[in-house]
C-alpha cells in the first residue's frame, strides 16, 4: 500500500539556492502550435468510420414518475440502431467514491446518468438512441412514449427543508443528525466543525456582527460542451475517446454502470475545451458505450449547450448565516457559520469543503461552523473551482470587512492581525506549515493599486481566500530516446499548460533542453492508474511522478557510464546534464552527455526508461488575497470593474505565465459569480436562461486587465516547493467586489449576483429612504 | 428532402459538397469537410468559437447555412498559418501564454485577425469590444489582449 514515503526521501524541497536552467522560466508549450492552428482534437472532433449519432431524451418536468417507457416506436424507425433507458442499467447500491475533491455515490450516478424511478429535474435524462444520422436520432427522440406523473417540485434548498416540502428519495435519512430522523427529508447530510467555546468567544468581543447571505448556483461553463465517442466490438472489448478532466476515472464509472472490467475499457482523454471540477463525473460516456455495445457500431455524443447548462452540474446556491466576534483592538475571539447548500437532486453538494474553509484564513480559538447538504430538483452539482469554498469564504470575508470598518480598522490590517500562519491549527483540524497568507497580505498592503486614488462612486474592495490542494494517486513514465530525446507520458489530461510545467520539470532535471522532452497523456492501457486533473494536483502531483520517473532516468544513466567506465555506481554523479566520475579517486573519464549514453544504451543494457509510480503526498494549500477598484453606475445599476489586482502563494511557479493565467482567469470567473451569473427559474421548475445570451459570462469587455503578484513561499514537500494554484484564485472575489460596492455606495449586498437591477433596486431604497 | 449541391471556395480551394437544407456552415466544416479548427460552444452565436470570415466578413459559422455559400469565399483558423510560417497573432498567442485549454482559441485568432486586417493600430478598448463576442473562460482575457496588441504592434513594424 502507498505511504506518505512512497514520492522518496530524496523528493523533499531541494532549498532555492539551486541554480534553476527552466523552472521559473516561460517556454513555449508543447502543444501551442497545435492550439493556434486548430489541429487539436477536442472531444467533438472525433470521427470514426460508421459511426453512429447519440441524442439523449431528457425530461421535461422538475419532478416526475416514470410510469412506463415505450420505446417500440422508436425502435421500429429505419435508422435507429439502439434505444437505452433505465432498464439497460443494473442499480446500484450506496458506495461514494472520490471525484475530484467531491465525492460521488454510484446509487446516484447510476439514476444521473438516467432517470431509473423519477425525473428529479428538468433536462433528467431519460431515454438514449443511437441512429445513423442526427436527424434520424432526433427523429427517434420524438418517437418514444415517456408516460410521466407530475409531482410537485422544489428549487430552494430552504424551502427544501421544510416539513411539508415534497420529497425527492423517499428513502433519504439525514446523516449526521443524533439521534437519527424518523421520517425522510431532503435534508442529506449535517456536518459540523468546532473548536474552542464560540459562547465564551462571542462573550469576550466587543463587537459582533450577524449576517445572512444568499448565492444562487453558476454554471462552470466551459467553453466545449461534453462530448465523447464510444467504440465496443462484438467481443466487449471498449474504446472510449471523451473529453474529460480524468479518464481513469471516467473509466471506473462506466465500468461499474455497465457492469464491464475495467481491462476491456481503454479510455483516452481528448483535448478538454475547459472543465473547472465540470468535467470530473461523467455524464454522455455511460451512455455512448451502451448504445454502441448494443449496435456494434462506434456512436459519438454531443450535448448542446442547453444540455450542458440544463443538465451537468452547476455548483451550489446556498444560504448561510455567518457571525464574526471582535475586541475592539481586532483581535478575532469567534466565528460561527451555517450553511446550507443545496446539492441539486443528489446528494452531495460541497458543503463539507465549503464548512472546513469558511474561516481558515483566519487563526482563531473559537469556531463553529455547521452545514447542510440539501436536495432539490435542479441537476445534480459537480465540483467547481474548490468546490464549495467560494461560497462560505464570500460570506466570511464579508462580515470580516465590515467588522474592520465598524472598528475603524485597515481590512488588510485585521486580516493581518488575525491571519493564519505556519503553526496556526485550522478548525478543521490539521497545523499549517509554511503558508503564504501573511505575504500575500503585506504585499498587498504594499501595492501601489491600494494607494492609487478613487473617484466619485468608485470603491475597493480586498479579500483572501483558502484552498487545500491534493495530491493522490499518478503515475507518469519518461523513455529516453535514441538520440538523446525524451518521451514524457503522463496521466493528468492537460487543461491549462501542465504539459509544459511537466516538460520543464523533467528537463530539469535530466539536464537537457526543454524541447528535447516531448508529452503524451496515455491512455489508460498505456500508463497506471492516474487520479483526475483537479483539486490543483496536476502539476503538484505529476511534477512529483516526472521528477522521480526522472531521477530514475539519471540513476539508469549513472549505471550505464558506469559500466562503461568499469568504474563502480556510486562513483558516478549526474551534474549538468552529464554522467561524471564523482571524484578524482573515481578515475579519468570524459563526462557523457545522455545523448551519448542511450546512443550505445543497445549495448550496455538496452533502453533507459524511467518510472514512477506514487501517491503524492504533501500537497500544501494556497492562500491568495485580491484587491478590486469597481465604479457603480447610478443610472443603471451596472458596476464596473476598473482595476483588478490578485497576489497569491504559489509556492513555486514552474512556469510562471501559467500560473498568472490561472490567477487572472480564477479572478475573471469570481467576477461573473460576483456580479452577473445565476440560474434562474421560473415557478414551473424549468431553468430560463441556459444559454450564454442569458447566462452571461464575462466578455473581453467586461474586465480590465488583471495584475498579479506571485507570492513564493515553497512548499518543502515538493522538490521545486510547488503548490497548487487553480483554485483559489477563484474564491477572494466575490468578497472583493460586495467589499469594494460597499465602499462606493455605503450599501452592503449581502445576495450574489449583484446585478444590475439589484444593484440599481438598493440605491433607489437608498434614495427613497433618504 | 434531397441533399442541396454547393460550390463554393474554402481557405482558397474550390470546394463541391452536399448538405441537408438544415445544416450549418459549422456542420458542413466540421462533419462534411473535416475542418474541425472550427468549434461548436453554442451554436446560438454566443460564444464565438466557429468564427470564420465569409467574404472578408467575420460571422459565427453556425449561424450561415450551408446552402447559402454558393460562390462565396470562406475562411478559417485552417488556412491561417501558411506553410509552416504562423500568423504573427498565433505565435504572439504561444508566447504570451494567451491560450489555456484552447477551445476558443481558434475562433479568437480568426476574430483578431479580421479587426487587425481593419485596424492596424487598436486600442485595448477596441480589441476588448470587438473580441466581446468571443467567450474565453480560461484567461480572463488578460493575455490574449496582450498578445492581439502586441501582434499588432509587430505587424505594424514590420
Amino acid at each position: 500500500m502507498a505511504k506518505d514515503t512512497d514520492t522518496g526521501a530524496d523528493t523533499g524541497y531541494m532549498g532555492g539556492d539551486k541554480e534553476l536552467k527552466w523552472v521559473g522560466t516561460r517556454p513555449p508549450r508543447p502543444d501551442g502550435v497545435d492550439k493556434v492552428t486548430g489541429r487539436a482534437k477536442f472531444g467533438a472532433d472525433f470521427y470514426v468510420p460508421g459511426m453512429l449519432i447519440g441524442k439523449v431524451l431528457r425530461s421535461p418536468h422538475p419532478h416526475a414518475l416514470i410510469k412506463s417507457i415505450d420505446t417500440s416506436k422508436a425502435e421500429a424507425l429505419t435508422g435507429v440502431k439502439a434505444v437505452l433507458t433505465r432498464d439497460d442499467f443494473g442499480d446500484r447500491s450506496s458506495e461514494f467514491v472520490p471525484a475530484g475533491e467531491m465525492m460521488v455515490n454510484y446509487r446516484d450516478i447510476v439514476r444521473n446518468v438516467m432517470a431509473r424511478e423519477k425525473a428529479l429535474y428538468e433536462g433528467h435524462a431519460v431515454a438514449a438512441v443511437a441512429a445513423t444520422s442526427n436527424a434520424i436520432a432526433k427523429q427517434a427522440l420524438k418517437l418514444i412514449e415517456v408516460d410521466y406523473e407530475p409531482l410537485p417540485h422544489v428549487i430552494d434548498a430552504v424551502e427544501a427543508m421544510k416539513p411539508d416540502a415534497p420529497l425527492l428519495h423517499e428513502d433519504m435519512i439525514t446523516d449526521g443528525v443524533e439521534p437519527a430522523p424518523t421520517k425522510p427529508s431532503n435534508v442529506a447530510k449535517r456536518v459540523e466543525f468546532t473548536i474552542g467555546d464560540v459562547e465564551a468567544g462571542f462573550a469576550a468581543a466587543d463587537v459582533v456582527i450577524e449576517r445572512a447571505f444568499d448565492t444562487s448556483p453558476v454554471h462552470q461553463a466551459y467553453i466545449e460542451p461534453h462530448a465523447c465517442v464510444a467504440s465496443v466490438s462484438e467481443d466487449g472489448q471498449a474504446e472510449l475517446w471523451t473529453t474529460t478532466q480524468g479518464h481513469y476515472v471516467a473509466r471506473a464509472h462506466c465500468a461499474r454502470l455497465l457492469d464491464m472490467d475495467i481491462s476491456k475499457i481503454r479510455v483516452t482523454a481528448s483535448e478538454i475545451g475547459g472543465g473547472f471540477g465540470g468535467k470530473t463525473v461523467v455524464y454522455l460516456e455511460p451512455l455512448a458505450l451502451g448504445l454502441s455495445r448494443k449496435a456494434c457500431q462506434p456512436v459519438k455524443m454531443v450535448m448542446s449547450r442547453d444540455e450542458v447548462f440544463r443538465a451537468s452540474g452547476p455548483t451550489s446556491g446556498a444560504h448561510m448565516k455567518i457571525k464574526v466576534g471582535a475586541t475592539k483592538d481586532g483581535k478575532i475571539t469567534a466565528g460561527q457559520a451555517e450553511l446550507i447548500y443545496q446539492a441539486g437532486a443528489f446528494q452531495g453538494s460541497p458543503v463539507q469543503p465549503g464548512a472546513m474553509c469558511a474561516f481558515a484564513p483566519y487563526d482563531l480559538e473559537n469556531v463553529k461552523v455547521v452545514g447542510w447538504d440539501v436536495v432539490t430538483n435542479r441537476p445534480k452539482v459537480a465540483a467547481y473551482r474548490a468546490p464549495g469554498a467560494p461560497i462560505s469564504e464570500y460570506a466570511v470575508e464579508c462580515v470580516i470587512d465590515e467588522l474592520a470598518k465598524r472598528l475603524g480598522i485597515d481590512p488588510i490590517d485585521l486580516r493581518l492581525a488575525n491571519a493564519a500562519k505556519e503553526g496556526t491549527r485550522a478548525a478543521y483540524g490539521p497545523k499549517f506549515g509554511p503558508i503564504g497568507l501573511v505575504e500575500s497580505l503585506e504585499q498587498a498592503k504594499a501595492h501601489p493599486h491600494y494607494q492609487a486614488p478613487l473617484g466619485p462612486n468608485q470603491g475597493r474592495g480586498v479579500a483572501s481566500g483558502f484552498w487545500f490542494n491534493i495530491g493522490g494517486e499518478t503515475c507518469a513514465s519518461l523513455i529516453v530516446n535514441e538520440d538523446g530525446t525524451a518521451a514524457l507520458t503522463l496521466g493528468t489530461p492537460d487543461i491549462g499548460g501542465s504539459r509544459a510545467s511537466l516538460c520543464m520539470m523533467a528537463a530539469e532535471e535530466l539536464g537537457i533542453e526543454y524541447d528535447r522532452v516531448r508529452p503524451i497523456i496515455a491512455d489508460t492501457a498505456s500508463l497506471g492508474y492516474t487520479f483526475l486533473t483537479g483539486g490543483s494536483r496536476a502539476t503538484f502531483s505529476s511534477g512529483l511522478a516526472v521528477i522521480e520517473a526522472a531521477r530514475d532516468v539519471v540513476r539508469q544513466l549513472c549505471e550505464r557510464a558506469a559500466k562503461i567506465w568499469e568504474i563502480p555506481t556510486d562513483a558516478v554523479e549526474w551534474a549538468d546534464g552529464t554522467a561524471k566520475p564523482a571524484g578524482a579517486n573515481a578515475g579519468d573519464f570524459e563526462p557523457m552527455s545522455l545523448a551519448a549514453i542511450a546512443a550505445i544504451a543497445g549495448k550496455t543494457g538496452g533502453p533507459v526508461v524511467g518510472h514512477a509510480q506514487i501517491n503524492a503526498q504533501g500537497a500544501a494549500p494556497s492562500f491568495g488575497t485580491h484587491l478590486v477598484d469597481v465604479e457603480v453606475d447610478r443610472e443603471t445599476g451596472r458596476v464596473t470593474v476598473l482595476r483588478y489586482t490578485v497576489l497569491q502563494d504559489a509556492g513555486k511557479a514552474i512556469h510562471p505565465a501559467y500560473v498568472e493565467g490561472q490567477f487572472q482567469g480564477g479572478a475573471v470567473q469570481g467576477i461573473g459569480w460576483a456580479l452577473n451569473e445565476e440560474y434562474i427559474y421560473g415557478p414551473d421548475g424549468k431553468l430560463e436562461n441556459a444559454g450564454f445570451l442569458d447566462y452571461r459570462i464575462p466578455v473581453a469587455s467586461d474586465v480590465p486587465m488583471i495584475d498579479t503578484v506571485i507570492v513564493e513561499v515553497p512548499n518543502p514537500r515538493h522538490p521545486y516547493g510547488v503548490r497548487g494554484v487553480g483554485e483559489t484564485p477563484i474564491i477572494p472575489p466575490m468578497a472583493a467586489i460586495a467589499n469594494a460596492i460597499e465602499n462606493a455606495l455605503g450599501i452592503r449586498f449581502t445576495e450574489l449576483p449583484m446585478s444590475p437591477p439589484r444593484v440599481l433596486k438598493a440605491i433607489d431604497e437608498m434614495a427613497a429612504a433618504e | 428532402m434531397a441533399k442541396i449541391h454547393v460550390s463554393t471556395t474554402i481557405n482558397g480551394d474550390a470546394v463541391e459538397f452536399l448538405c441537408e437544407p438544415e445544416e450549418t456552415l459549422l456542420d458542413v466544416l466540421r462533419d462534411g469537410l473535416g475542418l474541425t479548427g472550427s468549434k461548436e460552444g453554442c451554436s446560438s452565436g454566443d460564444c464565438g468559437a466557429c468564427s470564420v470570415l465569409l467574404d472578408g466578413r467575420l460571422v459565427c459559422a453556425c449561424l450561415v447555412m450551408g446552402a447559402e455559400l454558393g460562390g462565396c469565399e470562406v475562411e478559417t483558423i485552417e488556412a491561417m498559418a501558411h506553410g509552416d510560417v504562423l500568423h504573427p497573432l498565433q505565435s504572439k498567442f504561444i508566447e504570451h501564454a494567451a491560450l489555456q485549454c484552447g477551445v476558443c482559441t481558434p475562433g479568437i485568432l480568426v476574430a483578431a485577425k479580421a479587426l487587425l486586417d481593419k485596424n492596424p493600430d487598436p486600442s485595448e478598448t477596441e480589441v476588448r469590444y470587438w473580441l466581446a463576442g468571443n467567450l474565453c473562460r480560461c484567461t480572463g482575457y488578460d493575455k490574449i489582449v496582450r498578445a492581439v496588441l502586441d501582434a499588432a504592434a509587430d505587424m505594424r513594424g514590420s
